[in-house]
């Protein structure tokens, strides 16, 4: 946190339940209209008022910005936020319409943007949307199931905690049907999603890279891919049954 | 998200680079294959890994058999990113190994360079239609040692198929697979041979650029496992006088995107008109490219009647002492249809094998050869006058003689390009000549006491 503020204020639901979603809010205190609106979608939310010496917490879910009191050291922030190693997404900044134009050259800051002063309903749709895209319930750089967890930030794929040693392509392939577990994929589908262009060896390469994965993944967990007679294969079960 | 610096243009330069950082990797091997199909390593540090990627190695060709050129030495090695894997038996799994295609110093791929030729005839063939598949059975044998001095010692003295529980070959075979499959080198099969010592693994089709690259991965992770344990693993053709040799069996197919060419509904085995003329393209030049998939003066001791290995130019459903057998599949597995070609060995250098290969079938295609009749009889047991009544033809006797077939050859000075041509029948003329001028232990027993 801030070092002048030792005790940084924050808004946990009233409920006194842990809220799901927790926004870091510039600045602090954060504005009283966002603090309610929050408040009354279930967000729970903690205020910094300087991004020196602000610890990054991996509860945070993302970050509200209002830059309608000092733009500068919000901007600041921002910038600040994105270079982390694990950057802190989303990131919405709440902006007065008559400074868009400060959004100009500065796209790569924030993922989206609200005019103040806004309409708690806009806000709500805004942060329902952006958190939908960044893969709410799973850190969107993890992809699991079951013994297998990859890191798509790293590359790094682990089976029962031990490292996986994949190429480019075993990996893409795994990661691609790991994304959606118990959904049968065709081997063209595969071949186009994965490879990406029309790969020479045809639909044939799908079959000759699923068996490299499955020797990796050793006999004991060979069978995290199944194969689907004559159309194609699946990893694991759908969490829908 | 700001970047920290300019990502790599290419994913997969990026994959490795994390890979190599994440999993602690200290070395990185570069490896390509000369001319005799020997595997070559250069070193790198994960600091120049990124140089490596974008720009390629520079080094001097000179030292390396069949790279040698007369205005210049240098050559350049560009890794082959998508062929990254960690070696598990090396520093504990530190260490990591890239094949790399080898280019002139201003960027033409190079001549000499068997991963080049490979690529070239795969090329062919794309543009025909074709991709080219290849699954090897590839037989071996473990000694006690390696030392040359004396009769290679035996480890075990099991037989074909035997359950050899408790012998240490079976272990090291076993932990051998173990760690093909852990590099990604899926294993079909793997039995004791015919012979005391001899062991078999056979490996899941691919791709046959892949397929070269898993069989040089093979041979050396084989030796390098039996090292560790204080043994000696060897693919010389013919180790042992009155006993099997090791082959290289290929299993061979062709498909045009989701189909296999060779197989055809109804037809004679399943064989199709393309799959019966690849066939015959391939027994057609059968004695024109043996010299490269049998290169060693070796290689034709064990290519000798009374042993599992051919010696007719011929065909068959299912004869073992046929050239080129077409296996029993299951009618509905219409992918399994294929041929499996029985003279290669695996000392031979496995892109150049590939390409004389390919070459030769393409050609049967490409001319609509007409395959000659299917050969019942056991040709085991076949002498020379029996042989020209079914019109066979025997394959080379010596390597000499398939230098000389070799030489004649349009199809393999094409398929190899002048480079390799020219310096592969160099090569091995003045291996021959060494032989031809060497007095052996067997000339000695039977001449000297009588003459």
């Amino acid at each position: 946190m801030v070092s002048s503020y030792s005790a940084p204020s924050s808004g946990p639901l009233p409920s006194g339940a842990p809220p799901n979603e927790l926004f870091l809010l510039y600045p602090d205190p954060p504005p009283v209209d966002l603090v309610r609106s929050l408040s009354l979608g279930g967000y729970g939310w903690t205020a910094a008022s300087s991004h020196s010496g602000l610890i990054v917490s991996d509860d945070w879910t993302g970050a509200i910005v209002s830059l309608a009191e000092d733009a500068e050291r919000g901007w600041l922030l921002c910038r600040d936020l994105r270079r982390r190693d694990v950057p802190v997404e989303p990131l919405l900044v709440l902006i007065p319409g008559d400074r868009l134009d400060e959004l100009d050259e500065r796209a790569e800051l924030f993922d989206d943007f609200l005019i103040a002063p806004f309409h708690p309903a806009e806000l709500d749709a805004r942060l329902k949307h952006l958190l939908w895209r960044a893969g709410r319930g799973v850190r969107p750089e993890m992809v699991e199931y079951g013994p297998l967890r990859l890191n798509t930030e790293t590359y790094q794929a682990q089976i029962d905690g031990k490292p996986l040693d994949l190429t480019y392509m075993e990996y893409e392939l795994l990661r691609f049907l790991a994304a959606t577990p118990g959904r049968v994929f065709s081997r063209e589908t595969l071949l186009n999603q994965v490879w990406g262009y029309e790969y020479y060896g045809g639909a044939r390469t799908v079959d000759v890279h699923i068996r490299r994965l499955r020797a990796k993944l050793g006999q004991e967990h060979a069978n995290l891919i199944q194969t689907i007679r004559s159309v194609g294969y699946k990893l694991g079960q759908s969490r829908w049954g | 998200m700001t970047p920290q610096h300019e990502p790599s243009r290419d994913p997969q330069h990026d994959y490795v680079l994390r890979a190599v950082e994440e999993r602690g990797v200290r070395l990185i091997r570069l490896w390509f294959t000369d001319v005799l199909g020997q595997l070559k390593s250069v070193a790198i540090s994960p600091a120049e890994l990124e140089t490596a990627l974008e720009e390629g190695m520079h080094f001097d060709g000179s030292a390396i058999d069949g790279f040698s050129r007369i205005q210049e030495s240098d050559v350049l090695a560009r890794p082959d990113a998508s062929t990254f894997e960690l070696l598990p038996w090396a520093d504990g799994g530190s260490t990591g190994r890239m094949f790399c295609d080898i280019y002139n110093p201003h960027g033409s791929p190079f001549d000499g360079d068997p991963r080049h030729v490979l690529r070239r005839n795969l090329k062919k063939a794309r543009e025909a239609g074709y991709a080219f598949f290849v699954a090897p059975e590839m037989e071996f044998f473990y000694f006690a040692d390696g030392e040359p001095t004396h009769q290679p010692k035996l480890l075990d003295s099991g037989g074909y198929f035997d359950l050899t529980t408790s012998d240490v070959a079976s272990d090291l075979r076993r932990e051998t697979i173990s760690v093909l499959e852990t590099m990604g080198i899926p294993v079909e099969y793997s039995f004791h041979e015919d012979s005391p010592s001899q062991h078999e693994i056979d490996l899941r089709y691919t791709e046959a650029l892949s397929m070269a690259d898993q069989i040089m991965t093979f041979r050396l992770v084989v030796r390098e496992l039996a090292l560790e344990r204080g043994r000696f693993a060897s693919f010389m053709p013919k180790p042992l006088a009155g006993m099997q040799g090791s082959g290289m069996h290929l299993h061979l197919s062709l498909f045009d995107h989701e189909d296999n060419a060779f197989h055809a509904d109804g037809a004679q085995y399943s064989l199709s008109q393309t799959g019966r003329q690849f066939t015959a393209g391939l027994l057609h030049h059968a004695r024109e490219i043996t010299a490269v998939t049998n290169q060693l003066v070796n290689s034709y001791k064990r290519l000798v009647v009374g042993y599992e290995a051919p010696t007719w130019v011929s065909w068959a459903q299912n004869n073992r002492s046929a050239l080129i057998r077409v296996p029993v599949t299951r009618p509905d597995k219409t992918s399994s249809t294929r041929i499996e070609y029985r003279a290669p060995d695996p000392a031979c250098n496995p892109y150049l094998a590939f390409s004389v290969i390919l070459a030769a079938g393409m050609k049967g295609i490409k001319e609509g050869y007409d395959l000659p009749t299917e050969t019942t009889e056991n040709l085991f047991e076949v002498d020379a006058g029996r042989a020209a009544e079914l019109g066979l033809a025997p394959l080379p006797a010596s390597l000499a003689e398939a230098l000389d077939e070799m030489e004649r050859s349009e199809l393999v000075h094409e398929a190899l390009g002048d480079h390799i041509f020219e310096w592969f029948l160099r090569n091995k003329r003045s291996e021959w000549q060494g032989y031809k001028a060497h007095v052996s232990q067997w000339e000695l027993e039977r001449y000297l006491p009588s003459w």
